[in-house]
């Protein structure tokens, strides 16, 4: 690609970065909607108007807690509740946001925060393996580009499951629940083939959180326990800093 | 009251997503720390994995287990990650029929 040429970084331009992050951001796009279409469908059957429910996606931009969300105002758990268990299921991304900002230093701090609050587990997936735009001069907009196609997606997909209801068959929409499950298979197998201890790194976690949830802790602490110390694995594994 | 509910989720969501980009802009980190921080994205996806792939269909886990196998294959082989969502939604949708 052109990175390899002569000037190599200077020869990517703004529109470029664009581009290669919608790229990048498609996989992300592909396993929101259907999940955004159900969001809207049972966020509407729980009484949330269609204003509102594309709202809570435009503001809270977090899949499993609004679906969530939508169970739990459907049944009429109170607010307080509602919160906590959201605060409790997202803390997971204070720990990927740790690592994703430190791998943008450079960018500014303007630049930085807004771009913080799109994160999720499926953006920061797609953004922290493609590191090598962190030091590129215009890797900001890749990175940017990237969070906004997911998020138009999810919040594009709400409004559509508010409005039309149930429009993918039920068949097919249970098939796309592998979707996302997938894309971080397809995303974490390339690094594991480059690098085995990464797969050492990557188990370490599993084991982990699939203990965690066998010993009935939530979802949420079960992934954090598992990404922490998962990655505690990786102090010792990887050793010689991955550039 | 839904308004309430909204606007404590976002507050309770952007906080821990945001707070990292003040906390790395203060403090240098040590070289252990560096590489923990740089291991968190395979952690991560590792957790976010398993054993979640096992609930795609609730009450039949080996389906998403067959499902993400298959995915595993067609990433292994160098196909692109949407081929491989593709395939693995394709699996799925087989098993299911």
């Amino acid at each position: 690609m052109e990175g390899e040429t002569f000037t190599g970084k200077r020869t990517a331009t703004s529109a470029d970065m664009v581009k290669r992050g919608i790229a990048a951001g498609f996989p992300i796009m592909l396993g929101y909607l259907p999940i955004a279409l159900t969001y809207g469908v049972l966020a509407k059957q729980a009484g949330m108007s269609i204003l509102e429910l594309t709202m809570m996606s435009v503001v809270v931009f977090a899949g499993a807690s609004q679906l969530m969300a939508a169970n739990m105002i459907a049944v009429g758990a109170g607010a307080l509740e509602i919160i906590i268990a959201t605060f409790v299921l997202n803390f997971r991304h204070f720990v990927m946001s740790l690592s994703f900002m430190n791998r943008l230093r450079t960018v500014s701090l303007r630049w930085k925060g807004p771009m913080s609050l799109g994160l999720t587990d499926e953006t920061f997936a797609v953004t922290a393996l493609h590191t090598k735009e962190a030091k590129q001069e215009k890797g900001a907009l890749f990175y940017t580009a990237i969070i906004l196609t997911a998020y138009a997606a999810w919040v594009f997909g709400s409004f559509l499951g508010g409005v039309l209801g149930e429009v993918i068959p039920e068949q097919l929409s249970q098939s796309m629940g592998i979707a996302l499950y997938a894309m971080f298979i397809g995303l974490l197998t390339p690094s594991v083939k480059k690098e085995w201890r990464v797969g050492l790194v990557a188990v370490t976690a599993m084991l982990i959180n699939a203990l965690c949830v066998q010993l009935g802790m939530s979802t949420g602490w079960a992934i954090v326990l598992g990404t922490v110390f998962g990655g505690m694995s990786g102090i010792f594994l990887l050793k010689e800093e991955r550039k | 009251m839904i308004f309430w509910i909204i606007a404590g989720m976002a507050v309770v969501t952007m906080l821990p997503r945001l707070i990292p980009a003040f906390i790395v802009d203060k403090l240098q980190f040590r070289d252990w720390v560096n590489r923990w921080l740089n291991a968190i994205p395979y952690a991560a996806l590792g957790a976010l994995i398993f054993p979640g792939v096992l609930t795609v269909i609730p009450d039949r886990p080996h389906i998403g287990l067959i499902g993400g196998l298959v995915a595993v294959v067609l990433a292994a082989i160098g196909l692109n990650v949407i081929l491989v969502v593709v395939g693995g939604i394709a699996a799925v949708f087989f098993l299911t029929l």
